[in-house]
């Protein structure tokens, strides 16, 4: 780790936490704009103007919106995003359970198709033009191309509906019996990771393809070295970068797919927190899920922009 | 050294091997290629035209069974009010299509006319663009998407608008990504030095040589509007009854999935076979490589 | 096919022969064609052959078939490659990569591009001996260690851990010989391994390919499109044009007595002459004058100086119709002048004037007139032609936008300007895409002569041309000079076109004016040492010359010679052979005229500096001391070096 990294990394830090504000700036600006009156929309039409008033001072509302935008500011970073304004609870209580809910599906996900996509990736990449290839790409380009409610559908038809094998719904992870966990999360599981298999399976075998038509690999190939060699010593340690990045981007899927999933299959986790407050207009919830997306999606990139100046050789060795 | 009284003739090299007569309107597409342009074609002259082909009254409730199988009288099944699927599919076309294909537009305009300008222009002025419209791509799209209608709603004025925010970093970070390779090119070089505008390069110079890859961009573009559209009408904060677009009628008659109603499979085939029609015409056009990335 | 070789040992078959060899390549349209029709020659144990040709003339395509080998899109269609025992063209996969890199070895052209960036140099060095099991890793590095030993690297025993990015592009280069050497392989192929160097590296890598060529008694075939290179290493040449053979030889006798009228034209077209000189008579106000122009990135200090300086203080004069000359390798900051004359590059500091009135630094504060004055024609004729429009549309442009021309006017000025440049007029409907490459140049030219202007930057417009098309558009350049007395700045690493087309010379060095004057002046010594140590790097088109050239350029330090120079110091003193400790480190040697009324930036008087010039070389013009084939006179061939290395 020499300076010149550090330096990086700090610049993606830095950058990562200036997008981070921005998004949420966006957010709020967008949330409070509205036209019309929030309080007097909760109310109703019939309410008397004392009571909205009322309400309007108790949201704050009352207050000029810089200084409304900073206390919120200052509510995040202490972990008080507010109080739901359909509710009354606090919005971190609300989150607290369906974030742990929804970071299980994520994670379980994750853990079942990055192997699986690599795998396909890496092998169809090195099949190039092969029927296997040819098989894997449409399957892929059909799966990407399609919604996920539609993949949801067609795995409860199949799987529950015809085959029987698995609950229809999906249920919070409870109780440490694993086999229960896995049949409780199993539908939202196979549908996102559909979804990201075949997204990072494409992006992998590009990345890859592009390495392979670089001229050491040429030069490999005419010093003698078998297919597996020039793939796994030659190819992989220069597609480091690339496929870290389509590995983030693909995981960043999950963050759209989740919001379906979890929709469909009645999952308590935060994207339908956040689909509800939207429905009901519960700002102070759209915001902090929102930021938490958002977060987390930062999260990915910057990892993957990590992972590429790591394994750059240019920057490791001045 | 010797003198040969050799001079060298004009066109002593040969010129580059004659090419197959182009075929600017009618490119060699493949099957693939083909079909993937009928079924566009086909649901294009259905979003103009789709209540005349229908069978029945889309809000027609009729004598039928709810959630009915394919039969004979309804190809698609039938509702949960017990209405025609195919017919509600037909005009749920109009709805979708034309939302997406209005949104698209917009974003693919703006896109590319600030990508261009930003190539172009460069400086202070590329990197605020490309500072402030970077830091929009990191919002995912749907979640972009559910934030506008939390706060705009989802009229259908609004919606085309919304999805055309939501998409037009995108758009513009290829259009300037494409249009800055060029921009480097000697010939640009040349036409700044004779001291052109601006405006000429953009539109001169630099957009013939990026019409490929903006109008591959588009067509993927509008695969992506589609999906989210179609999400957001899923999760009942897309279009609202009484018009229904694909993803609604998903929606609606989700009640039919445990008895594996069509209802609830035929509108997303609907929107499968459009978007997958899209990507097959895309591929043989353009080659299988084109960039898939930026949907989330 | 002709029987090229009568071979010393007689009796033992050739190493490797190719008989009737077959290569096609697949069009756009799906159809094959073939790019090497029909081609046989042979291959002696122990003799280096050369296979020489323009781009397109099948000489790579060919190299690799030996290696069973092709390329995207080509496949081997016919005929048979025998090396040694082994049919090539018959082995199955696994029978190719037994043979790949152990019996036969391959150098590229760009060894930056062939040296896999994650790994070090030694895994990679080694490599080919690892797979194909000929020695430990242990005994594979201590033989890479001689290898690069012979190959007269720098730290050699130390130079394999680094990786590829830290070491130089003629280092690497010899580095990628020692990784082909390691298997000590039957046959080794040079894919043109010096052509992306600067003149002066190359010498140094063609030195130590040489001495291990010789040393080992390797068995190679020498890919290259430069016959004075060829003619250094290569016992017998093959010439290639469009895949097929025109010529095969013994090297003396294709550059001396060459058969083909083709091999005719390539030597012609090698060795340029120099083109009607303009007139000059006129000592009136200069076109264009340069002072102190200083330019460079990464914005500007408090002095006004750039904090990467690309150009420092350069200053010359232009007159009305004659050629400025500008010469210096890869960095030497030449194209940057043509772009901070252009206005394409804002000036740190400077001026410069066209007819005595300053131009404004930037683009958009000259008038369209002063735009007009000046063209500037890119070296890439390929991106320098908007490739959606027509070769009309490209010339029509600068009519309109500057004479305002239009309708009947516009297209009869533009069928002149494709008469001007002997392009036929029906190519005014074309696209770029269907030019050749000397075409592109010409309508890159005919575009800057339609504003009508009064100088012509060239930034290296011939080098990306093959020698014969180059010649032919230094004519054309020199005709134009002669009816339109027109100006040109022309900017070129070749030191054989600037000396063919010039009227003065400057010579650039890490930005720095170090050597400037006429041709007739520039043609003797005294020489600033870097002038002289690239005339003499330049190869010359006869046997014998490297042994020569290169004990004289021995003398200089390489390019990472490890001597250090304070910024204020003079660029080239870590090579000069000459220079003073003290003095040349620490100060910026001012330009100063010599007795030839040229201008030198050097510390040492005259008299040192004529100690150090050979008397055989030289940089301009009259060569009167060579005799009719080209070579020195007798006498004069071994190059003395006077002054002793301090």
């Amino acid at each position: 780790m020499n300076a010149v990294i550090w330096k990086l990394l700090l610049t993606r830090l830095a950058t990562a936490a200036g997008t981070l504000l921005f998004v949420a700036t966006t957010v709020f600006v967008i949330t409070t704009m509205l036209p019309g009156d929030v309080a007097q929309e909760i109310l109703g039409q019939n309410a008397t103007p004392e009571a909205v008033a009322a309400l309007r001072s108790a949201m704050g509302l009352d207050q000029p919106p810089l200084e409304r935008f900073l206390s919120w500011l200052g509510g995040l970073m202490v972990g008080n995003p507010g109080v739901s304004l359909v509710n009354g609870l606090p919005v971190a209580t609300l989150i607290g359970e369906r974030l742990s809910n929804s970071l299980v599906l994520a994670a379980i996900t994750a853990a079942v198709s990055v192997p699986v996509a690599l795998l396909i990736g890496i092998s169809s990449a090195m099949l190039r033009g092969s029927l296997y290839d040819r098989v894997v790409g449409a399957a892929t380009i059909f799966v990407v191309s399609v919604p996920e409610f539609l993949v949801a559908s067609l795995a409860v038809l199949v799987f529950a509906v015809k085959l029987h094998w698995l609950p229809a719904l999906a249920q919070a992870p409870q109780g440490h019996d694993l086999l229960d966990l896995m049949r409780g999360l199993a539908m939202p599981i196979v549908t996102l990771s559909f979804v990201i298999v075949a997204q990072m399976a494409r992006m992998t075998r590009a990345a890859l393809i592009d390495t392979l038509s670089a001229p050491y690999i040429e030069m490999a190939r005419l010093k003698g070295a078998r297919p597996i060699r020039i793939v796994l010593t030659h190819a992989l340690p220069n597609a480091i970068g690339p496929i870290a990045n389509a590995v983030a981007l693909s995981l960043s899927f999950l963050l759209g797919g989740v919001i379906i999933v979890e929709t469909i299959f009645n999952y308590p986790g935060i994207a339908k927190l956040m689909v509800d407050g939207v429905a009901t207009r519960d700002f102070p919830v759209v915001q902090a899920c929102a930021l938490i997306f958002c977060a987390g999606y930062l999260l990915l990139v910057m990892l993957a922009d990590i992972a590429a100046i790591l394994s750059n050789p240019r920057l490791r060795h001045q | 050294m010797m003198n040969h009284d050799v001079s060298p003739p004009v066109l002593a090299e040969a010129p580059p091997a004659p090419r197959p007569a182009r075929r600017l309107f009618w490119p060699r597409i493949g099957f693939a290629g083909t079909l993937g342009g009928s079924i566009i074609l086909f649901w294009l002259v259905m979003a103009l035209f789709g209540g005349h082909f229908a069978p029945h009254d889309a809000t027609e409730m009729l004598d039928a069974d709810v959630f009915e199988p394919i039969n004979w009288l309804y190809p698609f099944g039938t509702d949960y009010l017990g209405r025609d699927i195919l017919s509600r599919v037909l005009a749920g076309a109009r709805q979708t299509v034309g939302i997406a294909l209005a949104a698209t537009v917009l974003a693919a305009l703006g896109g590319l006319l600030a990508g261009l300008a930003a190539a172009v222009i460069g400086g202070w002025f590329d990197a605020i663009l490309s500072r402030t419209l970077d830091a929009m791509i990191s919002i995912p799209s749907k979640l972009f998407g559910l934030i506008l209608v939390a706060a705009f709603g989802s009229s259908i004025l609004v919606l085309i608008p919304t999805l055309a925010v939501i998409y037009l970093p995108g758009c513009y970070r290829l259009v300037r990504a494409a249009a800055v390779n060029v921009a480097k090119l000697d010939f640009v070089l040349v036409a700044r030095a004779r001291g052109e505008g601006s405006f000429y390069i953009m539109t001169r110079e630099v957009l013939p040589n990026i019409v490929g890859p903006v109008l591959a961009d588009f067509g993927l573009r509008f695969v992506y509007v589609v999906l989210l559209l179609s999400s957001l009408s899923f999760l009942g904060l897309g279009v609202q009854p009484p018009d229904a677009d694909w993803g609604s009628l998903v929606r609606e008659n989700i009640g039919g999935l445990p008895y594996g109603a069509p209802a609830v499979i035929m509108p997303a085939v609907a929107i499968a076979s459009l978007t997958i029609s899209i990507n097959m015409l895309i591929d043989s056009l353009f080659g299988r490589n084109t960039d898939r990335k930026g949907a989330h | 096919m002709t029987k090229m070789t009568q071979s010393a040992d007689s009796g033992a078959a050739p190493l490797v022969e190719v008989r009737n060899l077959k290569v096609v390549a697949r069009g756009e349209d799906g159809r094959e064609f073939p790019i090497v029709k029909d081609v046989s020659f042979s291959v002696e144990r122990g003799e280096v052959v050369a296979l020489i040709g323009e781009s397109g003339s099948g000489k790579t395509t060919i190299a690799l078939a030996m290696m069973g080998h092709a390329r995207g899109g080509c496949r081997i269609a016919g005929g048979r490659v025998r090396l040694g025992d082994s049919e090539v063209t018959a082995l199955s996969d696994a029978g190719l990569a037994d043979l790949r890199g152990r019996r036969v070895a391959y150098i590229a052209q760009s060894a930056a591009a062939a040296f896999n960036p994650s790994r070090t140099i030694m895994t990679q060095v080694v490599e080919s001996a690892l797979i194909h099991k000929t020695a430990t890793r242990a005994e594979a590095e201590i033989k890479a260690r001689a290898l690069f030993k012979a190959l007269a690297l720098p730290d050699p025993d130390r130079v394999g851990d680094r990786y590829p990015h830290q070491v130089s592009g003629g280092q690497l280069q010899r580095l990628l010989a020692a990784m082909a050497l390691i298997t000590d392989p039957e046959l080794v192929i040079f894919d043109e391994p010096t052509t992306a160097l600067d003149v002066t590296t190359q010498i140094e890598v063609l030195k130590a390919f040489k001495a291990v060529v010789r040393d080992r008694g390797t068995t190679g075939l020498y890919v290259s499109h430069d016959l004075a290179v060829v003619t250094q290493v290569a016992d017998h040449i093959v010439v290639l044009r469009d895949g097929a053979i025109r010529e095969v030889g013994a090297t003396g006798q294709i550059i001396d007595a060459p058969r083909d009228d083709y091999t005719r034209s390539l030597i012609a077209a090698a060795e340029p002459q120099p083109r009607g000189a303009a007139l000059l008579a006129e000592p009136s106000a200069p076109l264009l004058e340069v002072n102190g122009l200083t330019a460079g990135y990464g914005g500007v200090d408090s002095a006004g100086m750039p904090y990467i300086p690309v150009l420092n203080d350069v200053g010359f004069r232009i007159h009305r119709g004659s050629t400025l000359g500008v010469i210096g390798e890869s960095g030497c900051g030449k194209s940057t002048l043509a772009r901070v004359i252009a206005g394409l590059m804002p000036r740190a500091r400077g001026s410069v004037k066209l007819d005595g009135r300053i131009l404004a630094p930037a683009i958009g504060s000259r008038s369209r007139e002063e735009l007009r004055r000046i063209q500037i024609v890119f070296q890439m004729a390929d991106t320098a032609l908007n490739p959606a429009t027509t070769v009309g549309k490209v010339l029509s442009r600068p009519l309109a936008f500057y004479h305002g021309l239009s309708g009947p006017a516009l297209d009869r000025r533009v069928a002149e300007l494709l008469d001007l440049v002997k392009l036929p007029r029906k190519l005014a409907a074309r696209k770029p895409a269907e030019l050749s490459g000397g075409q592109k140049q010409r309508i890159n030219l005919a575009r800057a002569l339609a504003a009508k202007p009064d100088l012509i930057l060239c930034d290296e417009v011939t080098s990306a041309l093959d020698t014969v098309v180059a010649a032919a558009i230094l004519d054309l350049l020199a005709e134009l000079q002669r009816e339109l007395g027109v100006s040109y700045m022309f900017i070129s690493h070749d030191l054989k076109t600037v000396r063919a087309i010039c009227d003065d010379i400057m010579v650039l060095y890490a930005g720095c004016k170090v050597e400037a004057g006429s041709r007739e002046a520039m043609a003797k010594p005294p020489h600033h040492p870097y002038t002289d140590l690239l005339t003499a790097s330049v190869p010359e088109m006869r046997m014998g010359w490297l042994e020569g050239a290169g004990a004289h350029t021995g003398a200089f330090a390489s390019m990472h010679g490890g001597r250090v120079v304070s910024r204020a110091g003079c660029a080239f003193y870590p090579r000069c052979p000459l220079g003073i400790e003290g003095l040349c480190d620490r100060e910026r040697p001012p330009l100063r005229p010599t007795v030839r009324g040229t201008e030198i930036a050097c510390h040492r008087s005259d008299g040192d500096l004529m100690g150090l010039t050979v008397h055989g070389t030289e940089i301009a013009g009259h060569r009167s001391d060579l005799d009719v084939m080209g070579r020195p006179s007798a006498g004069q061939r071994s190059p003395t070096i006077a002054a002793t290395s301090i």
